[in-house]
């Protein structure tokens, strides 16, 4: 029992005391018989022992922590490489690891967030995440049993007016479920209740944090205030705390959504999204298997328009692209990459230094230290390394997350910045302790083994240890050529996406959103007044070749698609074809720079009483009248009959990456038949000069037509197609951050082996030379060593690279994952960067004096 | 270096000051002199005993003093000058203290 107990106390003070502990102890309790005494005699042994033991820890560590301190004080430069070595690979993963758990692991911040899901419709042919016609929402709502609420939302974007300039928001309209759907407690005020619902009841608005702060100042009398949303008085009844999004993190305002009635008519109108909680206990599978019934049933009874849709539920938490889980995955996978890179190099590091501290372990070994105070000094000693490494690598974290945020999907209802968590320190901390045992434990043995004075006092080294540490430098330069492999794919990956033709040419553009507020802008005259004005005095302006509006600038919307009815192409309901639509004025296509093939541009004759008039794509043309001429052609499209007047290139409106519906162009005067959400409402304006210089000009101009209209998104259309890629474009420039490191890490390595070998083999060398060896000849011996090490990481890193390239394909927009160039550069790059680590040893190899290196032997 | 001597320590040195003693037989010294209000556990004994020996403060001895009474498992020790120098400046330290106490009327001037 004694002896248990004094196991608690450090070895080198239990070998020392701990018999006579013992024996105390022992005449200790021989002098308290009966049970009483004896048990008291326990209970205050056990303590005491705990006491003193930590006690005697703590001893121990502040005399280990002060020789730490004056060793590493000693010699600055490895403290310091060691100390940035751990950083770069701590901060690296930390990083990473903070990025994918925010995105694919931490739950969304909601109560009981693992029963939110989304609704949506599956139109089979066209997609399986549709959104919702209101009437069939109103049916599934109605009839589903798996769900204890269910609610509806749509994106819009509305003009804050009545409280200083106006300004544009993204926001949300929501049923009065959705709030408690999501079961956040309002932060000031309430959610909105079913009379805020109601047709012709005050109009009502929640605010976000954010915005409460920065546009109202945090007033926290805001409750009962009134403001303008798109001209029209508005209530805000409530402020949701700091930190909560929904339905993107974009939204910065809640409005109650108010269905008219002839909303619920056309059931194959899809405008809103679903959302609803399911029932405690209701698996996924069994609601999808109910709504797929009430769909079906639905389908029944409304063959002509539900014919082939579908339901389809998604977890709200799942609602991540695969592409953007596989960007996610390949960026921890290259910081762990790192990791390894980091780990092995301080291993080196510290290999390096107990060998070349074997003279002083011997003599401390000798002066009677035992084997356990010499590996827990070297632990102390690693541990430190790591803890400063570790705070180091947290704060690199903290300066790269906000870097990465263009990772983080918006479609998520989380923070853009992912927050370095209780749960990302105690990584972090694991990720540090475990490296400094990983690297300090195999030094530590390594050179606590017992070993004689006469040994540890001669300098050469013995084989094995420059094994070791070779196969750790092998490891560093095969993982660097996985890292710059997978660099390599994914740049030429990007450029590959940035050298696609988007359909328009985007220099000397400059471009901005004039949303226009409904119902004030409803009369069709007193737009076209507003766009008439507009533009006609920004042509005005000096520098300006040509200015227009569109309903939505490509990329910037992706939706806007309306199904497409030829006479003469009979189609079936579920193989219906769709184009996207969009209203232009007169001299779109030209500021655009986009072609037109044949026909003629959208005109201001083209008014709402003559016949519709459409413009089309070349892919619209070859789809519908292939080989044909498709002037004056007609077709049904947004609620109308319509006649080609003009062909025009095709555009890539969903982004660079992915393929796009064919696209209607209507004249902006053609309008009301169609939602006023396609009101143009973005000016693109192209100039001779610098586009940005005339913003204030332009500002102006829009200020004057109407004083309370906000102008939002002024940006070129260089900075549109440049976002289209910028997920990409971070993770490259990500990736080449790593890379980077990790050649650094591995020339390093190389460096700080071949030193050492070349300072263990003075004599050898002096020796060669004395026999007739040149320092050119040395300097080739030396390179060839780091040439050899270099080839076997590079044959061992090569398939690794192509089995993650492999892995990476979705990734690689077409580029091949054996891509001879990336791998060619990869393995010039690593054998460079190996050469250039050999240069100073090679240098001091050749620099060795024969006569000396032989006389000190 | 030495300024802030543990009470623990101070004993030691105390009970070391005449005589030199095995590790129980401070124990037992502290205790009796103490009129057994302090007890020193055999944890905190050699721990003190540990850092005062790397302070120098007391030296272990290599011959017994009393092979009789000897038995392997005892150490003795002995007060080193630097220990006598270290306890004097802690009892003057003390006593000053206590003269400060007395000066503001916290206990009884002395008879």
């Amino acid at each position: 029992m004694l002896r248990l107990l004094l196991l608690i106390y450090p070895a080198s003070f239990r070998s020392e005391y701990g018999a006579l502990i013992r024996t105390a102890l022992e005449q200790h309790r021989r002098d308290s018989p009966g049970f009483l005494p004896a048990a008291a005699f326990w209970a205050a042994t056990i303590a005491d022992t705990f006491v003193s033991a930590s006690a005697a820890h703590l001893d121990i560590l502040r005399h280990d922590l002060g020789y730490t301190a004056r060793t590493l004080a000693r010699s600055p430069g490895f403290a310091l490489t060691a100390i940035t070595v751990a950083a770069l690979g701590i901060g690296a993963t930390a990083a990473a690891m903070a990025m994918l758990d925010h995105v694919l692991v931490r739950p969304l911040p909601f109560p009981d967030q693992d029963r939110l899901v989304k609704l949506y419709e599956d139109h089979q042919s066209n997609g399986r995440q549709w959104d919702l016609a209101p009437a069939n929402y109103r049916d599934w709502k109605r009839l589903a049993t798996s769900f204890d609420r269910a609610g509806a939302f749509h994106n819009i974007s509305v003009n804050l007016g009545g409280n200083g300039d106006p300004q544009r928001l993204e926001a949300a309209a929501v049923t009065p479920e959705t709030f408690p759907i999501l079961d956040v407690p309002v932060w000031l005020g309430r959610t909105f209740a079913a009379e805020d619902d109601r047709d012709g009841a005050p109009a009502t608005a929640v605010l976000s944090y954010p915005l409460w702060q920065s546009a109202f100042g945090a007033d926290p009398s805001i409750i009962g205030r009134t403001v303008l949303l798109d001209g029209a008085p508005c209530t805000i009844i409530g402020v949701m705390p700091r930190g909560f999004y929904f339905p993107t993190r974009e939204a910065q305002l809640w409005t109650a959504m108010r269905l008219p009635p002839d909303a619920f008519a056309d059931r194959t109108n899809t405008f809103i999204y679903g959302i609803a909680k399911l029932r405690r206990n209701v698996p996924l599978e069994r609601a999808q298997a109910e709504l797929s019934t009430i769909a079906a049933r639905l389908a029944h009874e409304y063959p002509a328009q539900l014919a082939h849709t579908g339901a389809s539920i998604i977890r709200m938490r799942d609602e991540v692209s695969d592409k953007s889980r596989l960007m996610l995955k390949a960026l921890a996978g290259a910081a762990l990459c790192l990791l390894i890179i980091a780990c092995t190099n301080l291993a080196n590091l510290l290999l390096a230094r107990a060998m070349q501290r074997s003279k002083e372990i011997a003599v401390r070994s000798a002066l009677g230290a035992g084997r356990e105070r010499l590996i827990r000094q070297i632990l102390t000693e690693s541990l430190v390394i790591a803890i400063l490494g570790g705070i180091g690598g947290i704060a690199i974290a903290r300066v790269a997350l906000p870097l990465l945020a263009r990772l983080v999907p918006i479609s998520l209802p989380i923070a853009a910045v992912p927050a370095i968590d209780l749960r990302i320190l105690l990584f972090s901390a694991a990720l540090t302790c475990g490296t400094a045992i990983a690297f300090g434990v195999f030094p530590a043995f390594r050179s606590s083994r017992p070993m004689s004075l006469r040994e540890g006092g001669r300098s050469g080294i013995g084989g094995r240890g420059e094994r070791t540490r070779s196969i750790l430098v092998v490891a560093q330069v095969a993982a660097s050529m996985v890292l710059l492999v997978g660099c390599g794919v994914l740049a030429r990956a990007l450029w590959q996406i940035q050298s696609i033709n988007p359909g328009f040419q985007t220099d000397n553009t400059i471009t901005l959103r004039t949303t226009l507020p409904m119902p004030r802008y409803e009369d069709r005259a007193v737009r076209e007044q507003f766009y008439t004005r507009v533009l006609d005095s920004v042509k005005q302006l000096p520098g300006v070749q040509n200015a227009a509006y569109i309903s939505f600038l490509p990329m910037t919307m992706r939706g806007g698609i309306w199904p497409v009815e030829v006479a003469g192409h009979p189609q079936d309901i579920s193989s219906r074809r769709t184009a996207s639509l969009r209203f232009v004025t007169p001299g779109f296509f030209d500021t655009m720079r986009i072609p037109l093939i044949s026909g003629r541009d959208v005109s201001e004759s083209d008014t709402f009483h003559k016949h519709d008039i459409a413009i089309v794509s070349q892919s619209f043309a070859r789809t519908f009248w292939p080989g044909e001429n498709p002037i004056g052609r007609h077709f049904d499209f947004g609620n109308a009959d319509r006649t080609v007047a003009g062909v025009v290139g095709d555009v890539r409106v969903r982004g660079l990456e992915r393929s796009s519906e064919p696209q209607v162009y209507l004249p902006y005067k053609q309008h009301d038949r169609v939602a006023m959400f396609y009101a143009p409402k973005d000016l693109v304006v192209r100039t001779s000069g610098a586009p940005e210089s005339l913003v204030p000009a332009i500002r102006r101009i829009i200020r004057e037509a109407d004083p309370e209209q906000p102008v939002s998104d002024v940006r070129t259309l260089a900075a549109i197609v440049d976002e289209d890629v910028a997920g990409r474009a971070v993770q490259v420039r990500a990736l080449a951050a790593f890379t980077i490191v990790a050649l650094l890490l591995a020339a390093i390595g190389i460096h700080g082996l071949l030193s050492f070998t070349i300072s263990s083999r003075t004599q050898e060398i002096g020796v060669r030379m004395a026999l007739g060896a040149t320092p050119a000849g040395i300097v080739s011996m030396t390179c060839r060593t780091a040439l050899r090490l270099a080839a076997i990481g590079i044959l061992f890193g090569v398939p690794l690279a192509y089995a993650v390239t492999r892995w990476l394909q979705s990734l690689l927009a077409g580029v091949q994952p054996g891509d001879a160039l990336s791998f060619g550069l990869a393995i010039a790059v690593c054998l460079a960067a190996c050469l250039a680590g050999s240069f100073r040893p090679a240098l001091a190899a050749s620099r060795v004096d024969p006569a000396a290196a032989i006389r000190a032997e | 270096m030495h300024s802030d001597l543990p009470a623990a320590a101070f004993h030691i040195l105390v009970s070391l000051a005449n005589e030199d003693r095995h590790g129980y037989a401070i124990i037992q010294d502290v205790a009796a002199r103490t009129k057994g209000k302090l007890k020193l556990s055999p944890g905190t004994l050699y721990r003190t005993i540990q850092r005062l020996l790397e302070q120098g403060l007391i030296a272990e001895l290599r011959h017994r003093p009393d092979p009789e009474f000897d038995d392997e498992r005892r150490r003795y020790y002995r007060i080193t000058a630097q220990g006598v120098r270290a306890a004097r400046d802690e009892a003057k330290r003390l006593a000053q203290m206590v003269k400060l106490a007395r000066a503001s009327g916290l206990m009884p001037k002395e008879a």
